[in-house]
């Protein structure tokens, strides 16, 4: 991993602009296509002034249709370019599942190598906003099932330079998810200049011995707030931040639970079929005999998806509060 | 919708060379025999599955002519053998393909008739119904996007396409774009077993180009001729910065839609024999026979050589390897980092 010497303060939205300008200004095949990147500067801002700066030709206003935005960027990405291709919510990918399952995962695989798809598809996803029900989901266990994807989750502004412009930079396609309640809400140093980290390794935010807590996304930031609380009470955990879905970094996660002998994982996402499934799983296949309690999750409920009454959000999302408390059960079970 | 020419008396050569004209009828020829072998291999037990394109020889010996090799990106749907000999693709790679060899360039993992070879500039598809149109389109996006005058997409598919989701948002964006593409519809009537009557409540493929502010265009793609013609053009026109162009050439489809169907359940043998009236490679060799370009024996020429390369091709491809089975776990991603997890 290459450290720059210095580094910025910014938010997690404005690492991804920086990342994203950096890209269009260091490689002339590199385009951004979606639903209002243009003109509009894309619905967060993160695009604003791109089009003036880069032209129509780079940054694309699509028609408002998912399932070609990903389609055509295939296709560009197979004739040689670096597109980038943006859905502008999650929960809006739906109608291009085809195109990245069905085409996207397989060009290199059913070609023989003879074809590559190197393409970046970024989405904001996940809650807490007052989102609904179809500005809210996440949508990582629908994609983490098909070998051929990377899926990156990265939560802070260093990660996602790092983390995007290493998927940027990647032979293969790549579904990049920006958790968009830490857009404004986390801040962190950010390395100047071409800064890359490797995909498909986690992140152990917080050492400790008693619990090992495997996180992504917002909740990788309360679970390090939640185990940092926990110090007072003389409560050891460490916490990784799994950063990358998939390829997933075993051996962080393997390593770390040999030594606490206890396994938290906190998503998101619902518990049925979620990522803490494949993670308790691939733990009990390899460290069962290395655990001294059974394997828990804490994770969004098995509903549809979160509502718009802000009792409903509240009761969908996890509080730090309960995962202090399923971190201090866990440590004393 | 244009109409064949090519009876005897008003033979219309579109500026075709006499090599050229032969080299269509060629290219029909060792199509249908591909085909058939495709079949016969099929029925001996050899190979577990086949494709025909019997009935759309002259549209597609007609469009590969117009085909600029080494220039244009072809995006072929399934039945696209005559396209992709037309370009060249090798013989022995689609016999490769159907046994399923390693040596395939696919190595044995695509279904026959899934041609694809960057080389030549033929896209590799899935069998994923219009799934391939948006990256037609992307192809037509990069060739503009790097300022290559000259080039153009050609994409082909059924009229069943038509009715993909992938199929408008292709046409729209490429539309919207003036990208320089031809949209080539080869409508034999026929989803496997669903008419067009249930496909659309069009008369013409054709006839949708006005939703999307472009040309239109419908012909009988039984005439090769024709269809070099419109192709030709529509090619021109993209590759001349004039935008997309959606054509359709009317064929058949003689055969049932692969080794696995059965079309008896759907349509009627007398419903078949009416359309093998009209079969494009009998019209076009008493067309070039009439105006005195082949003569019968160079016809019984031609047939030798097509089924002498075709036997070789067999011969060859059958006399190869499988894959070997750790085959199965190489080129799932491009950086080799990742052992599969088994």
């Amino acid at each position: 991993m290459a450290i720059a010497a210095s580094t910025r303060e910014m938010n997690n939205v404005e690492a991804v602009r920086e990342t994203l300008h950096e890209a269009l200004v260091r490689d002339d095949r590199v385009l951004i296509m979606g639903e209002d990147v243009g003109a509009r500067g894309n619905v967060f801002l993160i695009t604003k002034g791109f089009l003036e700066e880069f032209g129509p030709q780079r940054i694309i206003d699509t028609p408002l249709a998912e399932a070609s935005i990903v389609g055509v960027a295939i296709g560009m990405a197979m004739e040689g370019l670096r597109p980038i291709a943006e859905i502008q919510f999650a929960d809006f990918i739906y109608p291009a599942f085809n195109q990245i399952v069905g085409e996207a995962a397989k060009t290199r695989y059913r070609s023989n190598g003879d074809y590559t798809c190197p393409l970046v598809i970024r989405t904001p996803y996940g809650g807490g906003v007052r989102g609904a029900l179809s500005h809210s989901v996440s949508v990582e266990a629908l994609f983490y099932h098909v070998p051929g994807l990377k899926i990156l989750a990265p939560s802070t502004p260093a990660d996602i330079k790092g983390l995007l412009t290493a998927a940027i930079e990647d032979p293969d396609p790549v579904l990049f998810l920006e958790h968009k309640k830490t857009y404004r809400l986390v801040k962190g140093p950010v390395p100047d200049g071409h800064f890359v980290l490797p995909i498909g390794k986690a992140d152990v935010k917080k050492e400790g011995s008693q619990l090992t807590v495997v996180s992504y996304g917002l909740y990788a930031h309360q679970a390090l707030d939640a185990a940092r609380q926990l110090e007072s009470e003389e409560v050891s955990v460490e916490v990784i931040d799994l950063r990358s879905i998939r390829p997933m970094d075993r051996e962080t996660i393997l390593d770390s639970v040999r030594k606490t002998r206890k396994l938290l994982v906190i998503h998101e996402d619902n518990k049925f079929g979620g990522v803490g499934a494949e993670i308790a799983a691939m733990v009990a296949e390899e460290a069962l005999f290395d655990l001294d309690a059974p394997i828990k999750r804490l994770c969004g409920p098995d509903v549809p998806a979160m509502g718009y009454a802000i009792t409903l959000e509240e009761e969908f999302m996890i509080s730090t509060e309960r995962m202090r408390e399923a971190m201090r059960d866990l440590v004393n079970f | 919708m244009r109409t064949s020419a090519t009876a005897a008396t008003h033979f219309e050569r579109f500026g075709l060379s006499d090599e050229q004209l032969v080299a269509i009828l060629r290219n029909m020829l060792l199509q249908r025999t591909v085909d058939n072998r495709g079949f016969q291999l099929n029925r001996q037990g050899k190979v577990p599955f086949a494709l025909g394109s019997e009935g759309h020889e002259a549209v597609q010996a007609g469009a590969a002519m117009a085909f600029a090799r080494g220039r244009d990106i072809l995006v072929p749907y399934y039945r696209d053998l005559g396209l992709v000999l037309g370009v060249h693709y090798p013989v022995i790679d689609l016999l490769l393909s159907m046994f399923a060899r390693g040596a395939d360039r696919a190595g044995g993992r695509q279904f026959p008739n899934h041609f694809g070879n960057r080389e030549l500039g033929i896209m590799n598809i899935s069998s994923i119904i219009a799934a391939h149109l948006p990256h037609a389109v992307g192809a037509a996006y990069a060739i503009r996007f790097r300022g290559e005058s000259g080039r153009a997409v050609l994409a082909s598919f059924g009229e069943g396409a038509t009715s993909e989701g992938e199929w408008h948002e292709s046409v729209n964006f490429a539309s919207v774009h003036g990208l320089p593409i031809v949209f080539l519809c080869e409508n034999n009537e026929f989803a496997i077993s669903v008419p067009q009557s249930k496909q659309m409540h069009v008369k013409d493929v054709a006839q949708k180009a006005a939703g999307y502010g472009i040309p239109g265009e419908a012909f009988d793609g039984m005439d090769p001729l024709l269809t070099y013609d419109a192709v030709h053009r529509a090619l021109e026109r993209a590759r001349s910065g004039g935008g997309p162009t959606l054509l359709e050439a009317k064929c058949a489809r003689f055969l049932s839609h692969s080794t696995d169907d059965d079309d008896r359940t759907y349509r009627s043998r007398e419903a078949v024999k009416e359309l093998r009236k009209r079969d494009p490679i009998a019209t076009y060799e008493a067309v070039l026979i009439a105006n005195g370009i082949v003569s019968e024996a160079d016809i019984a020429e031609l047939q030798r050589e097509v089924l002498a390369i075709t036997n070789d091709a067999t011969d060859r491809a059958e006399a190869l390897p499988l894959p070997e089975p750790h085959e199965l776990y190489k080129n799932v991603y491009g950086d080799g980092d990742f052992e599969p997890w088994r």
